[in-house]
């Protein structure tokens, strides 16, 4: 009696371990080599395309030099400004506002979030608010904020908080509902109710909505920067890339201007492809839900 | 055609904590007060600490809101209900294991809410896997198991809740037979061996399983519990007293399920004529 059962027994755990061995499928990773290549080679070609056909523009003289500069006209504007040494400055001035004012809307937008979307009644009565807000142009809160702040660097936070801060709070509300009951039902039966509920269920849950929410807000924090940097440009502000832009319009330095906005986008571009994209695909990867496309 | 042909009379219905779970006359309905839908419907049960029971029902037999009024994640309507001890242990039919965290995580997740203190939780859960023949699965995403496998990492997730209870709603429906049988294997074990194994401290393993199959009902448990459908009703109840190990094919288990299915399939009918 006892032998057939151990018999038994055995003889399931070696069935489950060949199930286990049959359901398992080895995952293949390329090599970094290409992955690397497949991933640079065509935007560095559209790139180069682009390049070619603004060099044949310029070459059949559609515009007057000075109205439409050369490819090469714009670079040794950014030489100049290199061998001046004003592009680290300037670089810096607005990436470190972007940064802070990013940081302070994560703050501020993560709690109004988690309340909107737990609370039937906060979602009531701000939620309509919050969309609006968000597909409110921001440039719109600058002529206020210069009248409350006059031109000093809370009117450029101001701005920047009220066109990121939406759409953290928006990111994490579309998070929380996408949520699977199953996972909420699953985490109460272990415990986590109320905060710990929040911390080890909830926000982990909501995280891919989340992620798209601080990744739109990046966006949205950069470019209510630009245009206040742009309007409320003072010397007691220091030069960012906004007022860079604004000086050489002033000085009719269509070279300068230009390769001022290429900063503005080689900035937005770096941020996307050095921050958001290695994290979110990081998050999806861990989770499953990304295939490899071929 | 009496519905009430309950069986033998249980044991340790006495005022002593003699139970791990009793039901004493719930009902449940969904929907206004007094006017609702009733889903159960005076429903008396008690189970035995150590005790493996199935409840057994058609589709609208409120299996699933039994278990949730058992694990306090709804309130029954009428009647009361009391799980002396901790909080029960729940297993879904889905996985429900979260999938931002590896397996060995979710399991030390459920130790941490419990309070088992960091130092002590990684070996905890190794030991849990260990239990459900899952050694080494340590890291692995969810993603990348099987859903055998899945399913033993929530098993060892319940029983990382140290919880004398555990509730299993259809925890294996969405599985192929033959893993099915596999996983029929392991719970028996430790549910037999539960006093002494890492799960459940020092008390035994009542175990409430909520299934549609009645095969597996025999296979598995010592006693079984019919309920009829909309509203839920005990209907009648079987001990099994077929010897562990149980192979789900064998005459015994068939034999029994014969008769189980019968009297189901008579349960059902009585919807089709009005």
């Amino acid at each position: 009696m006892a032998s057939t059962e151990v018999q038994q027994q055995s003889d399931m755990a070696d069935l489950g371990a060949g199930l286990d061995a049959l359901e398992d499928v080895p995952v293949r990773r390329a090599p970094l080599g290409r992955t690397l290549l497949a991933k640079a080679l065509p935007p560095l070609t559209a790139v180069v395309l682009v390049l070619l056909a603004w060099q044949g523009v310029y070459a059949a003289h559609v515009k007057p030099a000075y109205l439409l500069p050369g490819p090469l006209d714009v670079w040794d504007s950014l030489h100049d400004q290199w061998l001046q040494g004003t592009i680290g400055a300037m670089i810096w001035t607005s990436l470190s506002r972007g940064i802070l004012g990013f940081l302070i809307s994560v703050l501020i937008g993560t709690p109004i979030g988690l309340l909107v979307a737990r609370s039937r009644l906060v979602r009531a009565a701000i939620g309509p608010i919050l969309s609006g807000l968000q597909s409110m142009p921001s440039v719109a809160w600058v002529p206020p904020a210069i009248i409350w702040f006059g031109l000093s660097n809370a009117t450029i936070y101001a701005v920047v908080l009220l066109g990121a801060v939406p759409s953290i709070a928006n990111g994490l509300v579309a998070g929380v509902d996408q949520v699977q009951p199953i996972y909420l039902r699953a985490g109460r039966t272990l415990g986590a109710t109320g905060l710990r509920g929040v911390r080890h269920v909830l926000i982990p849950a909501a995280l891919p909505g989340y992620l798209a929410g601080l990744k739109q807000a990046w966006a949205f924090a950069w470019r209510s920067l630009m245009a206040a940097e742009l309007i409320a440009s003072s010397p007691a502000l220091g030069i960012g890339l906004g007022q860079a832009l604004e000086n050489a319009r002033d000085q009719q330095d269509m070279p300068t201007v230009l390769a001022t906005i290429l900063l503005i986008l080689f900035i937005g571009v770096c941020v996307e492809l050095v921050v958001f994209s290695p994290l979110e695909r990081h998050v999806l990867r861990s989770r499953g839900l990304l295939t490899d496309r071929r | 055609m009496d519905p009430a042909l309950t069986g033998t009379p249980l044991s340790g219905a006495t005022g002593t904590a003699q139970y791990s779970v009793r039901l004493d006359h719930v009902s449940k309905s969904f929907g206004r007060p007094g006017g609702g839908q009733a889903v159960l419907d005076d429903v008396s049960l008690t189970v035995a600490p150590g005790e493996f029971v199935c409840v057994l029902g058609a589709s609208g037999c409120g299996k699933s809101t039994l278990l949730n009024l058992v694990a306090g994640l709804e309130q029954p309507t009428r009647g009361s209900i009391e799980v002396p001890g901790h909080r029960p242990a729940l297993m879904f039919q889905e996985h429900a294991l979260f999938p931002w965290l590896t397996a060995g995580r979710n399991i030390e997740l459920a130790l941490r809410l419990r309070g088992v203190r960091s130092a002590e939780r990684r070996q905890g859960a190794e030991r849990l896997l260990e239990l459900v023949r899952l050694k080494g699965s340590y890291g692995r995403r969810v993603h990348e198991l099987s859903g055998g496998m899945r399913q033993r990492v929530a098993l060892a997730r319940a029983l990382a809740q140290e919880s004398s209870v555990l509730l299993m709603d259809e925890p294996f429906a969405a599985l192929d037979a033959i893993t099915r049988d596999v996983l029929h294997e392991e719970l028996s074990r430790i549910w037999a061996e539960s006093p002494r194994s890492a799960g459940a401290a020092d008390r035994p393993l009542s175990v409430m399983f909520v299934t549609h199959n009645v095969r597996e009902a025999v296979r598995l448990a010592q006693r079984v519990v019919l309920l009829s459908s909309r509203p839920g009703r005990v209907v009648r109840e079987w001990r099994i007293d077929l010897p562990q190990p149980r192979r789900i094919e064998s005459a015994g288990v068939s034999a029994l399920s014969i008769e189980i299915t019968d009297q189901l399939r008579g349960e059902i009918r009585r919807h089709g004529q009005h």
